[in-house]
C-alpha cells in the first residue's frame, strides 16, 4: 500500500503537535519554530478565543530550556505595555515542556507593512511607537538585544507590536557568563529567527558591534539603540521612488548615525533622546544629533515658517505697491 | 495665551500697523489718528472672529481662508466710507484688510492655546 506525501506530512504533522490534554487549550496549527521552541494557534477553550502558544522545542523537560523560556515569561509578562505583546498564562504539558500562551498578534512584520508606508513621517511615527516599547522595558530594566522589522508586527488597526523578547535580558542581572555569538551565514538582510539553546542569535546589520563581538558585560541600552538607528536606516532605505524625497536628509542621517554609532558611548544614551530626535525631526525643530550654526537654524526657521514669511512678505509687497502707486 | 486673546492682541497690532501706512499717503495725513484708530478697531474685531473661528475649527486652510474673508468684509465696509473728499480707498483698504486676516487666521490655527477637553473619570478596571 502506497502512502501519498501529504498523508505523511500529516501524520508527521500529527506526531510533532503537542499533547494538550489536561490543559485549557485546544490545537489549531503551527505558526512558526525556533530554535528553542515552537509557536501554535491554540484555542483556548475556557475564554473561546485563539492565542499563540509557546512551547519548549525538547520534549526531555531540559530544566535550562524550560527555565529560560519561563524567565522569558516572566520578563514580558513584567511589560504590560500597548507596545509589547502580552502574556497569558504558563503551565507544562503532560511531557513536561514549558509553555506560555500569549496574545495572538495578527497582522504583518514590520518589513512586509513598511513596502506600503508611502510617506516618511508616517514611517518615523510607527518608530516612535517602537521607540516608546523599548524605552518601556528599559525604564523595567529589560533589554530586547533581537530588535529587527521581522520582530515588529503591526495590527490591523495599526497597533504596533514588539515581538520576541527571547533574547531578552535584565539589565545589571547576576548571570553575566559570556554566551557565545554565532556566526551566521545569512546576508544582512536575511532574518534568523531561530535562537539556539545557549547562544546568542541575531540578525547581522542589526546587532550593535559589542553584541557581535559577544562583550556581554558591555550590553545594555545602547544595544538596543544601536537596532533602533538600524531600524531607522531601514524604513529612510526602503522609501517608494516617488517618496524619496527627503526633508533635511542629512539631519536624519545624523540621527541614523548617532543612533549606530561603534562605540556605545557615542549613541544616543537613552530610547527617549531618540525618540526626542525624531519628534523635533518631524517638528521641523533642532535635534540633538544635528548641531546646526545660525545660518542653519535661519534656514530651518524659514522653511518651518514658510508660509508665515509669504503673507507677510506678500503683505509688505503689496502695501509698498499701494504706496507708490498713490504717490503724486 | 488663547487663540481669541491671541487674536485680539496680533489683530489689534497689525491693525495699528496698517493704520499708520496711511502716513505714506499724503492725501490723507491729516486724518492718520482717526484711520489708525479705525484700523486697530477693525483689526481687534477682526481677530476676535478669527480666534473664535480657530477655537472650533482646526484648519490651517480654513483658518487662512476665514481670515481672508474676515479681513476683506471688514476691510470692505472701512471702504465703502469715502474720506471727505468723497474718494474711496478700497485697493488700498482691502488688499492689505485681507492680508493682515490671512496672517491673524494662519497665527490662531498655528499659535495660541485651544481649550481643553474635560477630563474624563476612567472606572475601567476599578472594583466598585
Amino acid at each position: 500500500m502506497k502512502i501519498s506525501d501529504s498523508a505523511i506530512e500529516r501524520l508527521r504533522a500529527a506526531a510533532e503537535s503537542p499533547d494538550l490534554d489536561g490543559t485549557r487549550y485546544r490545537m489549531v496549527g503551527k505558526l512558526g519554530q525556533g530554535g528553542m521552541s515552537v509557536v501554535y494557534r491554540v484555542e483556548d477553550s475556557v475564554l473561546d478565543r485563539q492565542v499563540a502558544m509557546k512551547i519548549a522545542n525538547v520534549p526531555d523537560g531540559d530544566s535550562d530550556l524550560a527555565a529560560r523560556l519561563l524567565r522569558e515569561a516572566k520578563i514580558i509578562a513584567q511589560l504590560e505595555h500597548p507596545g509589547i505583546v502580552p502574556v497569558h498564562d504558563v503551565g507544562t504539558l503532560s511531557d513536561g515542556r514549558v509553555y506560555y500562551t500569549m496574545k495572538l498578534v495578527q497582522g504583518e512584520r514590520l518589513d512586509e507593512y513598511a513596502i506600503r508606508m508611502s510617506t516618511l513621517p508616517e514611517r518615523l511615527r510607527l518608530l516612535q511607537r517602537i521607540c516608546d516599547a523599548v524605552g518601556f522595558a528599559h525604564a523595567h530594566r529589560v533589554l530586547h538585544r533581537d530588535l529587527k522589522p521581522q520582530n515588529v508586527m503591526v495590527g490591523p488597526f495599526g497597533e504596533v507590536l514588539v515581538m520576541d523578547w527571547g533574547l531578552s535580558k535584565i539589565v545589571h542581572e547576576a548571570e553575566r557568563a559570556a554566551i557565545p555569538v554565532s556566526t551566521l551565514p545569512q546576508n544582512a538582510q536575511t532574518p534568523v529567527d531561530t535562537t539556539a539553546h545557549g547562544a546568542v542569535l541575531g540578525t547581522p546589520g542589526y546587532m550593535a558591534p559589542e553584541q557581535e563581538r559577544g562583550e556581554v558585560a558591555a550590553i545594555s541600552e545602547r544595544t538596543d539603540i544601536f537596532s533602533l538607528g538600524a531600524i531607522l536606516q531601514f524604513l529612510v532605505r526602503g522609501l517608494p521612488e516617488s517618496s524619496s524625497h527627503v526633508a533635511r536628509p542629512r539631519v536624519l542621517a545624523a540621527i541614523a548615525q548617532k543612533a549606530t554609532a561603534e562605540s556605545p558611548s557615542a549613541r544616543y544614551q537613552s530610547v527617549a533622546d531618540l525618540s526626542a530626535d525624531l519628534a523635533a525631526y518631524l517638528d521641523g525643530l533642532p535635534v540633538q544629533a544635528y548641531p546646526e550654526g545660525r545660518l542653519g537654524a535661519l534656514r530651518r526657521w524659514a522653511a518651518r515658517n514658510r508660509v508665515w514669511l509669504l503673507l507677510v512678505l506678500a503683505y509688505l509687497v503689496m502695501r509698498t505697491i499701494l504706496i507708490l502707486w498713490r504717490r503724486p | 495665551m488663547n487663540k481669541v486673546i491671541l487674536g485680539l492682541v496680533l489683530g489689534g497690532i497689525l491693525g495699528a500697523f496698517d493704520g499708520m501706512t496711511a502716513w505714506f499717503t499724503p492725501a490723507v495725513r491729516n486724518q492718520l489718528l482717526g484711520i489708525v484708530i479705525g484700523s486697530t478697531v477693525k483689526g481687534i474685531i477682526a481677530g476676535v472672529c478669527i480666534g473664535y473661528f480657530a477655537r472650533k475649527v482646526r484648519s490651517l486652510p480654513l483658518g487662512i481662508l476665514f481670515g481672508l474673508g474676515i479681513g476683506l468684509i471688514l476691510a470692505f465696509a472701512v471702504a465703502a466710507m469715502p474720506n471727505p473728499s468723497g474718494q474711496h480707498y478700497y485697493f488700498e483698504i482691502m488688499l492689505p484688510g485681507a492680508i493682515v486676516g490671512m496672517i491673524v487666521g494662519y497665527a490662531t490655527q498655528r499659535f495660541g492655546l485651544a481649550p481643553q477637553p474635560a477630563t474624563q473619570n476612567v472606572r475601567g478596571a476599578l472594583p466598585r
